[in-house]
């Protein structure tokens, strides 16, 4: 099968535009993911026993809610939105068919994430703060986030490699991305080449990422 | 010190309960307290006395479940969240982990009060310059927390509670992570603090040590309770409390531990008395006296004296040597000006009813060696006895009327 010579010149450009849908579909995801799901973090955080704005029933629905989608695998997931999917996008396939359900679902998947660096925050710099007569909003803004910056930038680089996990499933309506090229001219067509190569992108995508990451939060972390 | 006649902080009837789930706690329990303008506070008590959640009233930190908290002249409980704000903005705080903003520079961890005052740029850097030169880190000013010690840390986080020029500062075990030689820079810049800038300092502590070096009034809690309170020598050189006489008994190491007691007595088998050294009678000259005057020998066996609030404080315990009537006549003369407690002999000991310490080892600064024996000359006075029939029962850590003890077998108060 793999005896047939790949014919590159026919792959590229299709290769290149999947690339560039990943890149597409993952930015835009943890984009919104880096604006919703730091917010519902931060809610989550806030409205826990103890919490700047501790609200019990507050903080079992945000609780509730998270751990409803959460568990719920994303290939599933994209056909149970579906519905909120053609109302809100305009249409249920292509690229941004499938970055609405991957925007959802990575802002829940980050909230936890934020909520759980937020809660291994000294309480001590919040009391300080609180100390000097600073308001409970001004303390999210100018304590909370700076100070947990570093293992938050960590977190969002993990979020951008589970991201980018979800993209290989966009294929599925239409979606495009190197997931859909890897597995339509690659598995499909038993060329194990394409498969490698678009693996060995996609490896590259995210050891990029990491490193930007760490470097990033290294940067932040003041210990 | 100013002391003015209004208090700084007021407590009336003051409780805090916190609802567990193990049901309600009540950290603090009908505090009655005036902190006055100018002086240097102490709120001493053990971990869990309530000290920590006492100091938190003044700031409404937390709210207080009853009772009233005056702040300068102003009631500050039932107040809503924006008008305690401002209250909290005139209240600086220090803490014992220092609770600085690690991504924040040493002069922008300095700055942030005022940002949340909303001072002007050009006004905030020249008054963290201010601050820096005061507490002494002028060239530390970009450095980040993590690159400072722990005395520096709490240097920074003095100058950032003084940053708006607050007329009370709540020091919460602020000394407690530092190490004796820091802990003394960190006392005597609150010191400063008292005294050049006239600030009203509330110092929350464990430390006997803390207390005498710095505090000129003194509360003892314990179980939410404050149960002593008063001038700090006067507490202290006087403690009517188990609590406070475990406080002092700590700090001093002044008397020799269960196990310490222990160990003299194999070495010296005959009668042991401890002496206490205080300001007002009983001084160590009194001591000499009564040794010249009865045909009694003493060595100082073991003891330390030291200052507290810069006057004298402490104890000596003695063996004695003589014949029993001798003894006994010497140890009433003593007890007429000084207090005296009875250890007994090596065959028929007698028990400190306010020993702090191990059973099983040494303590402390150890027994003093020195050779204080001086010959007496006066013969016994045949009618006094001093019946120390005090502390037959081994009662641990000042549980027992140590004071009603001692009124008993001298026939007026102890004086300890």
């Amino acid at each position: 099968m793999v005896s047939r010579a790949t014919d590159w010149e026919y792959l590229q450009p299709l290769l290149i535009e999947a690339i560039g849908d990943t890149l597409y579909m993952v930015l835009v995801a943890i984009a919104v993911a880096a604006v919703f799901g730091t917010a519902m973090g931060i809610g989550l955080y806030v409205t826990r026993r103890g919490g700047l704005f501790a609200s019990r029933p507050a903080y079992t629905v945000l609780n509730v809610l998270v751990n409803l989608v959460r568990p719920i695998p994303f290939i599933i997931f994209i056909t149970a939105i579906w519905p909120v999917t053609v109302w809100v996008v305009g249409k249920s396939i292509g690229t941004e068919a499938v970055i609405f359900p991957m925007s959802i679902m990575a802002s829940f998947a980050f909230s936890r994430l934020v909520e759980q660096n937020l809660v291994a925050l000294d309480p001590g710099v919040i009391e300080a703060a609180r100390s000097m007569g600073a308001s409970r909003l001004r303390i999210i803004r100018t304590v909370i986030l700076p100070e947990t910056r570093g293992p938050l930038v960590l977190a969002f680089t993990f979020l951008f490699i589970g991201v980018t996990d979800m993209s290989a499933m966009a294929g599925m309506i239409g979606g495009g991305g190197l997931g859909d090229f890897a597995i339509r001219h690659g598995y499909q067509r038993f060329n194990w080449e394409v498969t490698f190569v678009a693996v060995a992108i996609i490896v590259v995508i995210v050891q990029l990422a990491q490193l930007l990451g760490n470097s990033l939060a290294r940067r932040f972390l003041r210990r | 010190m100013s002391h003015s006649s209004a208090p700084m902080v007021s407590f009336r009837e003051v409780s805090k309960i916190f609802e567990t789930s193990s049901g309600p706690v009540t950290a603090v329990d009908a505090v009655t307290l005036d902190v006055a303008a100018g002086e240097v506070f102490g709120v001493i008590g053990y971990s869990g006395a309530g000290k920590s959640t006492l100091v938190r009233l003044v700031n409404a930190l937390e709210p207080a479940t009853s009772g009233t908290v005056l702040v300068d002249g102003q009631e500050i409980t039932g107040l809503p969240e924006a008008r305690l704000r401002e209250v909290r903005a005139g209240i600086g705080m220090i803490f014992q982990q220092f609770n600085l903003l690690s991504s924040r520079t040493v002069a922008g961890n300095v700055a942030y009060p005022l940002e949340v005052a909303g001072w002007p740029r050009a006004r905030r850097a020249e008054r963290v310059a201010e601050l820096l030169e005061f507490v002494g880190l002028t060239d530390k000013a970009r450095q980040y927390p993590s690159q400072l010690s722990g005395g520096q840390k709490q240097r920074v986080g003095i100058a950032r509670a003084l940053a708006t020029n607050p007329k009370i500062l709540l020091a919460d075990e602020s000394t407690s992570a530092l190490d004796p030689e820091t802990t003394q820079d960190v006392l005597n810049l609150l010191r400063r603090v008292n005294t050049e800038l006239g600030v009203t300092i509330v110092v929350i502590t464990h430390e006997m040590d803390v207390v005498k070096y710095a505090c000129d009034r003194v509360a003892v809690m314990e179980r939410g309770r404050v149960v002593e309170h008063g001038d700090v020598y006067a507490v202290f050189a006087n403690p009517q409390h188990p609590a406070t006489r475990r406080f002092v008994a700590t700090a001093l190491r002044d008397r020799p531990s269960p196990a310490a007691l222990e160990r003299l007595r194999r070495r010296h088998s005959g009668r042991i008395v401890t002496v206490g050294v205080r300001e007002d009678g009983g001084s160590s000259n009194e001591l000499t006296r009564a040794l010249r005057e009865h045909p009694v020998e003493g060595s100082v066996i073991y003891g330390g004296i030291t200052e507290i609030a810069e006057r004298p404080y402490g104890s000596l315990t003695l063996e004695l040597s003589g014949s029993e009537a001798e003894i006994e006549a010497f140890i009433a003369d003593l007890a007429r000006t000084s207090s005296v407690l009875d250890l007994g002999t090596a065959e028929d000991p007698k028990e400190d009813p306010d020993a702090v310490g191990p059973r099983a080892s040494g303590v402390g600064h150890g027994p003093v060696s020195g050779e204080g024996s001086v010959d007496g000359g006066t013969p016994a006075d045949p009618e006094a006895r001093a019946r120390a029939g005090g502390g037959q029962e081994a009662l641990l850590l000042g549980k027992g009327g140590f004071g009603a003890a001692i009124a008993a077998i001298f026939g007026r108060r102890s004086k300890w």
